[in-house]
């Protein structure tokens, strides 16, 4: 069983720094995703200035900008092997689990790069209160896990459809409307000036969701990528 | 010994029967060309031989000595090469390999590389990237990829398409080598790699 999941580990890893190799070759996605990221937020905080938005609207904002870039670019990590005809050479070569983690782990390095540089200009932009930093780390690093992990299993379904965009948004909408509601109910609470203790609710709900995601996405993933 | 063995097999797509009704059975040392017209689901029977499709009904069944093979066992154990199998053109040849062996769960060191470049006839150029290739050398690179494994089941689609006579020659030095220590089959309708199967298969 060790070994098992050593071999999957390295195997899993193989396919990540492919990836990555890949991405800093191209910077497809990494292009898409800090281009959508900071002009909509740049857009919004010329259009809003520092006008004393209510704690809900922030969050929405915030939300609604993190959502877009996750969308813009983290299908590519499918979208490109059937593009470029290399899907059959790691299909027959490559175990699904080791593809799926190793997927996994790239989009949530992308999505966590562009949050590392969206959320520092977002604060800098609004004038969203800085007070709670732990308890929104947490639902930040949460929120990613989650977007990761529904975006994932999404861009390996629609990787094979003629249309791709239009799919990756419709199929995400209803699946990440749980996760986003989730997320901009705890943050307006954070930016409202309530503590960890007052969300509790909100982060053992998103703890499920990325639970339940990424079980799921595990259990689906080699019908969805090997049918 | 390995064995393959296809149990009546039928593919449809929708409404167009492709195969129908297909039945053989191949052991270690065995080739067989699958040969017909264009459409006529050569392409299809090599993926479904390779479980990347399942046939609409009946069965196809990898063993090693009696005892069937599991997913993980048939994907270490076979190998295709084919113009609709594409490697990543953003990496390099030397790159290309190392990612396959290593999603293979093995190690490969510049000695091996070396060697299956040398192979295949494209020593020296290890550090480009595929993308530069030409065509010939694109499919002289799937035969290391192939390699890698030393697969006990070798599946080539169209095995010389885009090489010059010195790639041709080499695959066919290539099929003549394993055809004795594996299960070799390629689907074809060039006369001369018909003869590089011992057996042949006729899809209609």
């Amino acid at each position: 069983m060790h070994e098992v999941s050593v071999g999957l580990l390295s195997r899993a890893f193989a396919v990540y720094a492919k990836d990555i190799r890949v991405e800093l070759r191209t910077r497809y996605a990494i292009n898409a995703i800090f281009m959508f990221g900071v002009t909509t937020l740049v857009v919004v905080s010329f259009a809003l200035g520092q006008s004393g938005l209510p704690p809900r609207l922030l969050a929405a904002l915030f939300w609604i900008i993190m959502f877009f870039g996750a969308m813009s670019g983290l299908a590519h990590v499918f979208v490109r092997e059937e593009e470029a005809g290399t899907s059959l050479a790691l299909r027959l070569r490559a175990h699904p689990d080791a593809i799926y983690w190793g997927k996994l782990l790239f989009n949530f390095t992308l999505l966590a790069m562009m949050t590392c540089i969206i959320t520092p200009l977002f604060f800098i932009f609004t004038d969203a209160p800085t007070g709670n930093l732990i308890p929104f780390l947490i639902v930040l690093i949460l929120g990613v896990i989650g977007l990761c992990g529904a975006t994932t299993i999404i861009a390996a379904i629609i990787s094979k459809a003629a249309v791709k965009g239009a799919l990756f948004a419709v199929l995400s909408f209803p699946v990440l409307m749980v996760l986003l509601f989730l997320l901009v109910t705890s943050t307006s609470q954070l930016f409202d000036g309530k503590g960890l203790a007052e969300i509790l609710t909100e982060i053992q709900g998103l703890i499920a969701y990325c639970g339940i995601m990424i079980t799921a996405s595990v259990l689906l993933f080699r019908f969805v990528w090997l049918e | 010994m390995y064995r393959l063995k296809a149990d009546h097999v039928f593919k449809r797509f929708g409404s167009r029967k492709v195969l129908n009704d297909l039945s053989f059975e191949l052991q270690t040392g065995d080739s067989m060309a699958v040969i017909g017209p264009n459409g006529s689901g050569k392409s299809t029977l090599l993926m479904l031989l390779l479980a990347a499709g399942r046939p609409t009904r009946g069965t196809i069944e990898y063993s090693l000595d009696g005892q069937p093979l599991d997913d993980s066992a048939v994907r270490s154990a076979t190998s295709l090469v084919s113009p609709y199998l594409n490697l990543y053109d953003t990496l390099t040849a030397e790159e290309n390999l190392i990612f396959f062996a290593a999603v293979s769960g093995r190690a490969i060191q510049g000695k091996e590389i070396n060697g299956l470049l040398n192979r295949v006839g494209l020593e020296g150029r290890g550090p480009d990237l595929v993308g530069a290739y030409s065509s010939g050398m694109k499919q002289r690179l799937k035969y290391a990829v192939a390699l890698l494994n030393k697969p006990a089941y070798l599946f080539l689609d169209e095995p010389t398409s885009n090489l010059d006579e010195d790639g041709k020659r080499i695959v066919a030095e290539l099929i003549e080598e394993y055809r004795s220590q594996s299960i070799v089959v390629i689907a074809t309708n060039e006369p001369e790699e018909q003869r590089l199967a011992r057996s042949v298969c006729r899809v209609a």
